[in-house]
């Protein structure tokens, strides 16, 4: 082992700095998106216009790396032409797939655009064989990237069920991981990745400072207070503490980010074929950063699975850079099923 | 790269005594040069129009109050109101994310960074800073 070739390391880039982070450093391909609410990362300042678009293709194509582009909200009542018109630009400046999450907007590229690579997105939510497949026969999806909720035995069953490439996410910052599915933003915001591109959209974001605490406010809902010394998440409802029979703690998901470094020996083995990290609306440095140590071990691990270890550089260095300041290996790891 | 060092609580008692000005004429200085090589995006730029934005340096105990309207950044003076946006953190910080050394998102993480008032405007800057393609900067070495 591995008897399989190495997966793409494919990597975030929010802005032409850092597409050129990623590229330069190790990953086999990039995924961005569009400068509006045709991601799910519409940030403001963030994302790249059509100008920066094209930069980014030819620096990575010169380099002969991919450029996978993410077209992955729920295109809105009225407005679906906005979400058409994405998929079509895409198919012009010639990316290398587009990454799509809503079943009508498939569709519509693969009739449009028969010869465009397409990817199910982690917000299709696409968690069995069955579903992945069904993606297939229908729009000829031809990879299909799973939500972070299976184990790493469901991971292989679907692989081993289906003909479509399977892409799990190595590291990043995790949620409730019910991408697609998820409305706690909308609760607190009336907005949501699904809708507007962004969870929990800094308009509605206040951090206050007061004696010895951080309060942290989504539109006015007190979520968390923090000690000085307590290590910090992003300020949506699933990570904030709440008063739950008279105990405060993360009653829903702590802060925390994957790490797959420990198990990406048996990720290899059972055949993904791409490795995602998260952080699009991370900075040029978080992206060179990740990639360079993610690179390392994918490469020694070229060099002989049997040799593999962790080096204690590479571990230090992604749990400094996670949410809460911890990694964990999420539901890949679930020793009491 | 650069250490990871906290200045001594004396700076910051001594840094409060010195008038804060030239940091912010500093600061201005060095955005409108930014501006002039045009390496912030006219979009991004619109966006600040007229808001104030205050930089406080914790342990060298300096303040920088600046705005931007017109097409480029100038300093504000004896500015006591509350501004639209507030970064903190200590010199070292600072230095790290300037240097590229640091992610901006690492350092709130670890509380090394703050960012108070609105906070949509702190990720307008953020990400219109994160924007610039380094190499393109003048070299001051």
């Amino acid at each position: 082992m591995p008897s399989n070739r190495l997966p793409d390391l494919v990597c975030p880039a929010g802005s032409l700095p850092a597409l050129k982070s990623a590229v330069d450093n190790g990953a086999d391909a990039v995924y961005l998106g569009f400068k509006n609410n045709t991601n799910a990362r519409n940030f403001a300042g963030l994302n790249f216009d059509e100008k920066a678009l094209v930069d980014g293709i030819r620096y990575a194509h010169d380099r002969k790396k991919g450029v996978l582009l993410a077209i992955n909200t729920f295109p809105q009542a009225g407005r679906t032409a906005d979400w058409q018109r994405a998929v079509d630009a895409a198919a012009d400046l010639g990316v290398d797939a587009v990454i799509m999450a809503d079943l009508g907007l498939l569709d519509y590229a693969n009739r449009r655009h028969p010869g465009l690579r397409l990817h199910l997105s982690v917000q299709g939510s696409a968690t069995n064989f069955a579903a992945v497949n069904l993606a297939h026969q229908e729009f000829g999806i031809r990879r299909a990237v799973l939500p972070r909720v299976l184990t790493l035995g469901q991971v292989e069953h679907v692989i081993q069920n289906t003909p479509v490439e399977i892409e799990v996410f190595g590291y990043g910052s995790l949620c409730v991981m019910n991408e697609g599915r998820c409305w706690l933003s909308s609760y607190a915001c009336g907005e949501s990745p699904n809708t507007v591109g962004a969870c929990s959209p800094a308009k509605f974001v206040e951090w206050k400072k007061k004696p010895g605490v951080m309060e942290t406010r989504l539109n006015g809902i007190l979520i968390d207070s923090r000690g000085d010394t307590e290590s910090a998440g992003y300020p949506t409802l699933c990570k904030g503490r709440y008063e739950v029979n008279g105990n405060t703690y993360y009653a829903i998901e702590e802060p925390t980010s994957l790490n797959v470094l420990s198990i990406l020996p048996d990720i290899v083995n059972i055949g993904v074929r791409a490795i995602k990290v998260e952080g699009r609306q991370r900075s040029p440095t978080y992206v060179a950063q990740v990639t360079r140590t993610l690179r390392a071990a994918l490469d020694s691990l070229a060099a002989g699975a049997e040799r593999y270890e962790v080096r204690q550089e590479w571990q230090s260095q992604l749990t400094r850079l996670s949410e809460g300041n911890q990694a964990t290996l999420g539901a890949y790891s679930r020793p009491w099923r | 790269m650069i250490p990871r060092f906290q200045l001594p609580a004396f700076f910051a008692r001594a840094g409060r005594l010195f008038p804060q000005w030239p940091h912010a004429a500093g600061l201005a200085l060095a955005l409108n040069a930014a501006i002039a090589a045009r390496l912030l995006p006219a979009d991004s730029l619109a966006l600040l129009e007229g808001r104030s934005f205050l930089v406080v340096v914790n342990d060298a105990g300096t303040r920088a109050a600046f705005t931007y309207g017109g097409g480029s950044f100038r300093p504000l003076l004896n500015f006591r109101s509350e501004p639209d946006l507030t970064f903190r953190a200590n010199l070292s910080a600072f230095l790290r994310l300037l240097a590229r050394e640091e992610d901006p998102d690492t350092l709130f993480f670890n509380r090394e960074l703050s960012i108070e008032g609105d906070t949509e405007l702190g990720l307008v800057v953020k990400n219109m800073l994160e924007a610039i393609e380094l190499p393109k900067l003048p070299k001051f070495s």
